[in-house]
């Protein structure tokens, strides 16, 4: 098992170049010199050519990514160049606050679909099952910025119970979950986050329950005198590596933090400066996050990876 | 090898099951009426789709509840079994009665131990402790003679071959010393030199253990092998019933007579009933008559106008056919080696 841990790692190496490279390669994709941004229109071709040789643009491409590269590993990111802060900094208040956001939206995706899920599983063909796959259809076709902006409309502008934008009151600078009067800023983003991995999950959840309840070795509980509760047990352990494989994506999405939900909900998360970045063409912030979100994402897949072969006897390898 | 006990051990009257959907009735099991005494070994033979799964899960009421109607009596050990309800029937299923299945390799939970999956029946049943449970399960592998049982105790069934894994099916239904064995083809998917050990011994556990046992197969030499009775099923009916020596030898029923000699002149062992002429019914909508007269050489228009009555020849020995008569009495000694 130890030794698949680190193969496992190894694997997620080359990987992690990979998306460095993308990221760094995002300065050519652009349209548009980044620089331009950065200086006012008139700037004359010392200046320009100044500007350059400090963000190190004037060399070869290679040499670029290396320096670059040498620096982020080391978890400098370069200053962002709308805010003149280091970027590192930047993301890592950015992500805690997605993290605050995509936890409480996996907290609630995660249980009520795995619930749902398993009911339906266990009831296919019957009415329980058609709504739940009717509203896990709806989870995974309403688009969430709509939804989010339907709820400002009900809850925020109709009724007044809970504010629109934000995280926390006017002048708080740190949030304080156990504290009403924050709490109330992360419920409709956490609803609505939450409701294209209820709709995923749930479906998931559905079919793996209802194709291990179909299997022979069900009929060998029954006939051993289990009640249906211990079954359901049985069930459950069986279904969960399919259910893990597509929770842990989720979290990955999750993690990487709605661009349009945050920003509907002015959300200062990853996805909200993501899309700051993109608007005044920030490219060091760009790149850091992108990069910090990609080994997010390779990090979930691995100890998804692994709590899978945890369950599932068959998958252990080597 | 009937122990003369008073009252039997199961006791099945008017059986009838059928699976009930918007487009059809299946009829898979028709007025079955079956007998097994203490310690008694009953094999049912029959072509495949004849019922004999059916019957064996209605026997444990394995069978989905929705699609299924279930009529008649069912009586194991004096318990009504179609009554038992929720603590009842969970105390029944693997406690009085227990199950082994056809395929060994799908039959066992794939992602827990084979201890685990055999300490949990004990401690379900006898309410002990989890390492008691699993002490438990370390005898039973032994009892079933599974190689280096302390280390099969914790693997996983894919990490055993068929018949091992077979071998720690039948510890587990033993793990809690049922009256009634339940055998659906239990050997039926293992290599043929595994099939015979695992016979041998399954009939040794169950004489030591006294365990009254249905055993279900489609193999002549088999039902040979371990059986006190035959009972031959086609149809979702039972047409001929005896013990071994009475059916395997003295067969009284048409079809009870083609499947044996389509292999009598051969070694029995190994054989799977050969084709008669034509195929069994539509179990949808079985013919009014006889539903082997369409296929029997013998039939009239008697046969294919009402339903054969059960016959009693003697006691226990029972045939579903009007044409009983006119059967020639088979040449005995021939079969006799077979079966010796
Ligand atoms: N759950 C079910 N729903 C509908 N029909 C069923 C169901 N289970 C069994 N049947 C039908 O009942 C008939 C009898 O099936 P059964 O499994 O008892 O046959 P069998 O004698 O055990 O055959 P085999 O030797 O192949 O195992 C078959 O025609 C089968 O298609
Ligand atoms: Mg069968």
């Amino acid at each position: 098992m130890t030794a698949y841990i680190i193969r496992r790692l190894l694997y997620a190496v080359p990987i992690a170049l990979g998306v460095s490279i993308v990221c760094f390669a995002l300065v050519y994709i652009a349209p548009g010199d980044p620089l331009q941004t950065l200086l006012p229109e008139d700037a004359s071709a010392e200046t320009i050519a100044m500007v350059r040789k400090a963000y190190g643009f004037d060399k070869p491409i290679p040499v670029q990514y290396l320096i670059w590269l040498g620096k982020v590993v080391t978890g400098d990111f370069g200053m962002s160049i709308a805010t003149g802060r280091p970027v590192l900094g930047e993301i890592v208040k950015a992500l805690g606050n997605t993290v605050l956001l995509a936890a409480g939206a996996v907290l609630i995706a995660f249980t009520l679909a795995f619930i749902l899920g398993t009911i339906a599983g266990y009831r296919v063909g019957t009415p329980t099952d058609r709504a739940v796959t009717g509203f896990a259809v709806i989870g995974v076709s309403v688009p969430n910025y709509w939804l989010g902006i339907v709820l400002i409309i009900i809850f925020a502008v109709e009724l007044n119970v809970l504010p629109a934008t934000g995280m926390g009151p006017r002048g708080s600078d740190t949030f304080n979950l156990f504290d009403w009067n924050h709490f109330r800023y992360l419920l409709m983003p956490m609803v609505t986050l939450s409701l294209i991995p209820i709709g995923i999950i749930a479906r998931t959840t559905r079919s793996a329950v209802a194709e291990v309840l179909n299997q022979d070795f069900v009929e060998t509980l029954r006939a051993k005198g289990l009640m249906e509760w211990e079954i359901l047990l049985h069930v459950l352990k069986n279904a969960l590596p399919q259910v893990l494989a597509v929770m842990g994506l989720q979290f990955g999405y999750l993690m990487g933090g709605s661009i349009l939900v945050e920003t509907i909900f002015t959300w200062p998360g990853s996805g909200f400066l993501l899309n700051k970045a993109i608007l005044t063409r920030d490219l060091p912030v760009l790149q850091g996050t992108i990069l910090v979100l990609a080994i997010i994402f390779v990090a979930t897949n691995l100890v998804i990876d692994l709590l899978q072969t945890a369950v599932d006897p068959r998958l252990k390898r080597g | 090898m009937s122990m003369e006990t008073s009252a039997p051990l199961v006791s099945v009257t008017d059986l009838n099951v059928k699976f009930v959907s918007r487009e059809s009735t299946v009829n898979a099991v028709n007025d079955v009426n079956l007998t097994v005494n203490h310690g008694e070994v009953l094999c049912i033979i029959g072509e495949s789709g004849s019922g004999k799964s059916v019957s064996m899960r209605a026997l444990m009421r394995l069978l989905p509840e929705r699609r299924t109607k279930i009529t008649g009596k069912l009586e194991v050990d004096g318990q009504d079994v179609l009554a038992l309800k929720g603590k009842e029937l969970s105390a029944f299923r693997g406690g009085k009665a227990a199950m082994i299945f056809q395929e060994p390799m799908t039959a066992l939970d794939p992602v827990f131990t084979i201890g685990n999956q055999i300490a949990e029946t004990v401690c379900r049943h006898e309410g002990c402790s989890k390492e008691d449970g699993l002490a438990r399960a370390l005898e039973l592998l032994e009892l079933v003679k599974v190689p280096s049982a302390a280390r099969r105790l914790k693997a996983y069934p894919h990490e055993l071959s068929g018949g091992l894994r077979q071998r720690a099916m039948i510890a587990l239904a033993l793990s809690c010393r049922p009256k009634l064995l339940l055998a659906d083809e239990p050997t039926t998917a293992l290599d043929a030199t595994v099939q015979i050990q695992v016979l041998i011994l399954m009939r040794k556990l169950q004489q030591e253990m006294g365990m009254g046992m249905i055993f279900v197969t489609h193999d002549l030499g088999v039902a040979a092998e371990i059986a006190d009775r035959v009972a031959v099923m086609y149809a979702g009916r039972i047409v001929e019933s005896g013990t071994v020596q009475e059916v395997l030898t003295d067969p009284k029923h048409p079809y009870t007579k083609g499947m044996l000699s389509s292999t009598v002149h051969g070694n029995m062992r190994g054989k799977d009933i050969e084709a008669i002429p034509g195929s069994p019914p539509d179990l949808r909508s079985l013919p009014t008559g006889c539903s082997f007269a369409p296929r029997c050489p013998k039939a009239d228009d008697g046969c294919r106008g009402q339903l054969p009555p059960e016959v009693t020849l003697g006691p226990g020995r029972i045939a579903r056919c009007l044409k009983l008569d006119d059967a020639p009495p088979a040449a005995k000694p021939e079969r006799e080696t077979a079966l010796a």
